[in-house]
């Protein structure tokens, strides 16, 4: 418990301190937010879908916890090799204690991501329609930080450096995000875009914010819960075994 | 303290490591050295927990490091070859990490900490971000953090790369004290003949994944007709350069090394 701890403090402490990388990863989400927001504003609301910036929000948010998280995992190729990863994996700690503290870190970072730009949404004209909601939206957000920080370490385990890096970032990470309905309603799509977008454990994250912020779903609270709390579980026994396997 | 008894590690077709047997006595200040790619790394990492063995037999303090994984790691401080401190956190911080991970008592912490990096010239330095620290610091700093748990044996696995002059001696100074007032057990490697020349009691030369020499460097040099353990060392092992292909390792290490300057 005490490891756990100081492991995810270890993570804050390193976060805060680095405000520089945090405020230039808030570039991408906020240059989504205005870019998209603000240039397919108007065509959303001919189509009679209405504002746009309500629709997207939620979508930027998953993203941004999605890239944040998937980073810290994958952070672990590094500091493995050069880092103080290598000092914990040599201590007397079960690896799933060292496992779960370092994911718990990587998924409180990506979550505090999250909030920042959840804050840049308010100020760019998102608004909130069922208050009452907040807390199952920060549900959601945790779910989406812990699987896809769980899904980083899991790459991350198997991968000796960087060679890969961009494959899957080309292959897996953007692909999750610009499938998952975080720019674009599922309603009527191609059947191929659909069948990629049920499979994305984005979209269940996406539309559970959405559902949660403005009452908009598509496949619904509750199996957006199920298939998430589902895929974290998943991802996390994964990645713990893959974890635990790590020689250096 | 350390018995080795026919070790063997394959990686693949690649035989690392081909049955080396060694002792290490309690106490003793024990080097390792070879050429580039002769198996001193992988021997280190298998001692270490790290690696399991193909086969043979290792125990460290009566324990074998594959059934009591544990229990060694807790007898042991490692100092690795690639630095491994968290430099976006303090030396202090640092430190207390350390203690919280090998669970050193609460009510001793506090006091083990200032001793070492007071030992270490470090206590001045204790609030200040690891990553503004020089090359030497940092090694004294991760020295100090192997000793926090008051280990039987302490593994340096060339300790000082990259060092100057100066900060290679006054850092084999500090480990030939520790070495003297505690009774640590020192397994180290090194490329530079000199230093072990100067702190070994006992030397092993390997090479191509066998054990090709042993003995202490006053030995080596008798046998091999020798002046300087350098000479007897290019004697055992041969002129001609170990060409290893870079491996990704390798340019990660060139790449942080980049990165590190540029800091």
């Amino acid at each position: 418990m005490d490891v756990i701890y100081v492991l995810w403090l270890r993570q804050l402490k390193r976060y805060w301190r680095s405000r520089g990388r945090v405020i230039g990863a808030l570039g991408q989400p906020l240059l989504f937010l205005l870019a998209l927001g603000f240039g397919f504003g108007p065509v959303f609301r001919k189509a009679g879908q209405g504002d746009y910036i309500q629709f997207l929000a939620p979508g930027v948010i998953g993203m941004t916890i999605l890239f944040a998280a998937v980073f810290s995992g994958i952070e672990l190729i590094w500091d493995r090799q050069f880092g103080f990863m290598k000092e914990v994996l040599v201590a007397p700690v079960p690896r799933l204690t060292i496992m779960f503290g370092r994911t718990l870190g990587g998924a409180t970072t990506a979550l505090i991501q999250g909030f920042i730009v959840f804050v840049i949404c308010l100020l760019a004209g998102f608004r909130l329609t069922h208050f009452e909601q907040v807390p199952l939206a920060i549900l959601f957000m945790s779910l989406i930080a812990l699987m896809f920080t769980a899904l980083g370490t899991a790459i991350a385990s198997v991968m000796s450096d960087f060679q890969g890096f961009q494959l899957v970032i080309n292959f897996l990470v953007m692909p999750m995000f610009f499938l998952s309905g975080a720019l674009f309603p599922l309603m009527n799509l191609p059947k191929l875009l659909d069948i990629l977008a049920t499979i994305d454990p984005l979209s269940y994250g996406v539309d559970g914010i959405r559902a949660a912020f403005v009452g908009v779903a598509h496949f619904g609270v509750r199996v957006d819960l199920a298939a998430l709390f589902l895929l974290s579980a998943l991802l996390l026994g994964v990645g713990s075994y893959l974890f635990s396997r790590i020689e250096l | 303290m350390i018995r080795v008894q026919n070790l063997v590690k394959n990686f693949g077709e690649i035989q690392a490591v081909r049955g080396i047997s060694f002792e290490v006595q309690r106490g003793e200040i024990f080097a390792f050295l070879g050429p580039n790619g002769a198996g001193k790394t992988t021997t280190i990492k298998m001692l270490t927990t790290l690696l399991r063995p193909t086969s043979g037999v290792i125990e460290l303090d009566g324990l074998d490091p594959t059934v009591h994984q544990h229990q060694v790691r807790s007898r042991f401080g490692i100092v690795f070859q690639d630095p491994s401190l968290d430099s976006e956190l303090t030396a202090y911080e640092n430190m207390e990490l350390h203690a919280t991970l090998y669970k050193v008592p609460r009510g001793v912490r506090a006091a083990r900490i200032e001793k070492l990096l007071t030992l270490f010239e470090l206590w001045d330095r204790r609030n200040d971000l690891v990553k503004q620290f020089s090359g030497g610091m940092r090694r004294r700093l991760e020295i100090a953090r192997g000793l926090l748990h008051t280990p039987k044996i302490l593994f340096l696995d060339e300790p000082t790369l990259g060092l100057d002059p100066q900060t290679r001696n006054q850092l084999w100074s500090h480990i030939q004290k520790l070495n003297e007032a505690e009774g640590v057990t020192v397994f180290l490697t090194t490329h530079y003949m000199e230093e072990a020349e100067r702190v070994a009691h006992r030397i092993a030369i390997i090479d191509h994944g066998r054990i090709i020499a042993q003995g202490s460097p006053a030995e080596l040099k008798q046998q091999t007709e020798a002046e300087t353990l350098e000479q007897a060392f290019l004697k055992l092992t041969g002129f001609s350069i170990r060409e290893e292909s870079a491996s990704s390792l390798d340019q990660m290490r060139a790449f942080a090394k980049m990165w590190q300057r540029r800091r």
